[in-house]
């Protein structure tokens, strides 16, 4: 299908380039206007809606029903003030932060354990071994959950608990974990574990002590692909957790359809909500992006 | 930290690599002449030893997974062959009766094409205007960084967070979509672009591409910086056009991560949930139903556990009878290359294995 489309592109590429040789001045010199201000209204659009919300946390009610559009004329600390004077708000922020804590850790050292003899071992049906975590990556979510929400609830007695979420969310998590972390062990040398065998070490205390160290960076960032996968996660605690084990997704959620008159509160609460993600991306940035350009080429 | 565990065993490694290889090659002959005095009595022992420690590196994965992927999956085929509320036994079995009445359902079968919808307007939507934003972003420009990180911020953010934004701002008549429509003329319909059921389902596509529009532009960017600058310098030597350097070069090589980054989509597609249950629980009169609101509908506000285990084993067989045909029709090409590429790696290292042993 891609090819179907680059077609008929390249040959207008061919068609109004081939008669300009100028225009090449033109697109590196003058063209960086048009470049800016492209950029400005792909800018504008991508965060105008986040702004909206963290400015519409700033207004009243009575503005921003008057003026949609308007800015906080003038600002209002209330709404904020409120959520954050709101007990049930810290206690979803905990529930939260408590899940993605323990998958994300869960997920890292049983990833890990896996993917080390799946690079380091030869053994027969290694690559076998594998497939069962390359298919896992086939099985959406979606399609286990009904099954998955009686099974924590009656046969695990699971439901409405930090683990009964943070469990499955690492079950989910670890065939990417394992394809990511599979050829990054591979890449790492080799010699240092060879040197330690040598010097009598264990494969158990090898694995300890020095491949963990050694693969620091690639942990890190299926670390944070787990973090924020599970603190992004709305389906599995919707239908697990209640009350005040909800986490702040479904707090979100919840609030803005308790208080839908109160639109300015429902835009603090959902702004505040927000930053731990995006502090947790801005500070992981390279690692983040880097696992995902992993995750597709791989 | 790392660094001071690395460094000085980095600098023992030389010493080591030597006599790593002589007992390396010692332990992968061992039924050569020279290997049976040290290794040949303890290879049995030696495999034992592998076999456990490989067991104990992989059970932890492996029990999670069938504890909380296998068995729920297993779980769903055997629910949809049974009519259950979710009290007592599975004992009225029913055979195909429920993927009959799934797939006679007039709400499932819509929800099947919406999912559709979402699949190929999310590709038709994202993979231009991915591809236009990353030609601009890969420009040397000032505040690239910034841009880059600017434009992944909605990706970041939960669809559930996403969606509750975009509900203040869809708001009939209060809110700011409505008040700017207004503004330049236009009518907004009066229950709202959410409530009204022609516009709604285009309304949450739109939504979702400003979610996930970053994602799309973040990996083109990385497969762009895969293309060698020295192929650009010598288009421009030979006096291409920046345009013409971008539709001859740089996106056909970028073919690959095109391809890839689609079924990465399609499969997101398929499974859509959240966004839209923020959005509009499905609704208005179905006209954003997709499967999974469907199996979530009938599984959580219905308790007919059978019908959702149906809508389950259909979900998911369309969305693998997807990614296989997907696999086979269009992503082939690249992992030819691969397999290739793969082979011929294991043919080197076979080569290298029994030259070994022809030496040893």
């Amino acid at each position: 299908m891609a090819g179907v489309t680059l077609d008929p592109l390249a040959e207008t590429g061919n068609g109004s380039g081939g008669s300009l040789p100028k225009r090449r001045r033109a697109g590196s010199g003058g063209g960086n206007l048009w470049v800016y201000l492209i950029a400005l209204i792909v800018v504008a659009i991508t965060v105008g809606p986040v702004l909206y919300g963290a400015m519409g946390g700033f207004r009243t009610n009575a503005q921003l029903a008057d003026k949609p559009a308007g800015l906080p004329d003038p600002w209002v600390w209330s709404n904020y003030a409120g959520v954050l004077s709101n007990p049930s708000f810290w206690q979803y922020a905990l529930n939260s932060t408590m899940i993605a804590i323990i998958t994300t850790v869960v997920t890292v050292v049983f990833g890990l354990m896996a993917a080390y003899p799946l690079a380091r071992y030869q053994f027969r049906g290694r690559e076998a071994l594998f497939m069962v975590f390359v298919l896992g990556l086939l099985f959406p979510a979606a399609v286990a959950i009904i099954p998955l929400f009686i099974i924590i609830t009656r046969n695990l007695h699971m439901a409405n608990t930090w683990w009964g979420v943070a469990l499955p969310q690492a079950a989910f998590a670890l065939p990417m974990t394992v394809v990511i972390l599979r050829p990054f062990l591979m890449a790492l040398p080799k010699e240092l574990e060879e040197a330690a065998l040598i010097d009598g070490a264990g494969r158990i205390s090898v694995f300890w002590r020095v491949l963990m160290p050694l693969s620091a960076p690639g942990m890190i960032t299926v670390g944070v692909l787990a973090f924020v996968t599970s603190w992004n996660a709305y389906l599995l605690p919707l239908l697990l957790l209640q009350d005040q084990m909800r986490t702040l997704p479904l707090g979100v959620a919840d609030f803005s359809t308790e208080h839908s008159a109160d639109t300015a509160g429902v835009l603090a609460f959902t702004t505040l909500a927000m930053i731990p993600a995006l502090v947790l991306f801005l500070a992981f940035q390279r690692r983040l992006v880097s696992g995902l350009q992993g995750a597709v080429k791989g | 930290m790392t660094h001071d565990v690395t460094e000085p065993a980095a600098a023992a490694s030389g010493h080591a690599t030597s006599d790593a290889r002589r007992t390396g090659a010692v332990r992968r002959a061992p039924g050569g002449p020279a290997g049976t005095g040290s290794a040949g009595p303890n290879r049995r022992g030696d495999d034992w030893r592998k076999r456990l420690e490989i067991l104990v590196f992989v059970t932890p994965a492996l029990a999670l997974i069938a504890l909380f992927v296998a068995w729920p999956i297993v779980t769903a085929v055997r629910f949809s062959v049974y009519d259950w509320k979710g009290f007592g036994d599975l004992t009225d079995f029913v055979g195909l009766e429920n993927y009959a009445e799934v797939l006679g359902d007039e709400v499932f079968r819509s929800a099947v094409g919406h999912n559709m919808v979402i699949v190929v307007g999310s590709i038709l939507l994202q993979l231009p205007l991915g591809v236009a934003i990353a030609l601009l972003l890969n420009r040397k420009m000032r505040g690239q960084g910034l841009l880059r990180t600017i434009i992944f911020v909605p990706y970041v953010l939960a669809e559930v967070i996403a969606a509750v934004v975009w509900l203040q701002l869809l708001q009939p008549q209060y809110g700011f979509i409505d008040a700017v429509t207004a503004q330049i003329g236009l009518t907004p319909p009066e229950q709202g672009w959410l409530g009204t059921p022609e516009y709604a389902l285009w309304i949450v596509l739109l939504v979702l591409t400003w979610k996930y529009l970053g994602l799309a532009v973040l990996l083109f960017l990385a497969g762009m910086q895969g293309v060698s600058e020295e192929l650009h310098e010598a288009a421009q030597l030979d006096g291409a056009s920046w345009w013409q350097t971008q539709w001859r070069i740089t996106i056909p090589l970028l073919g690959p991560t095109m391809r890839t980054w689609a079924f990465l989509s399609m499969i997101g597609s398929i499974q859509c949930f959240d966004m839209i249950w923020v959005l509009t629980q499905g609704g208005p009169a179905d006209a954003t139903a997709t499967m999974a609101t469907y199996l979530i509908d009938e599984g959580t506000k219905r308790h007919n556990y059978g019908i959702a285990g149906a809508a389950s084993v259909i979900l998911f067989v369309i969305a693998f009878a997807m990614a296989l045909a997907y696999q086979v029709l269009i992503l082939r090409r690249d992992t030819q290359d691969d397999t290739q590429r793969y082979t011929r790696a294991e043919s080197a290292l076979f080569g290298a294995l029994s030259r070994k042993r022809k030496a040893a």
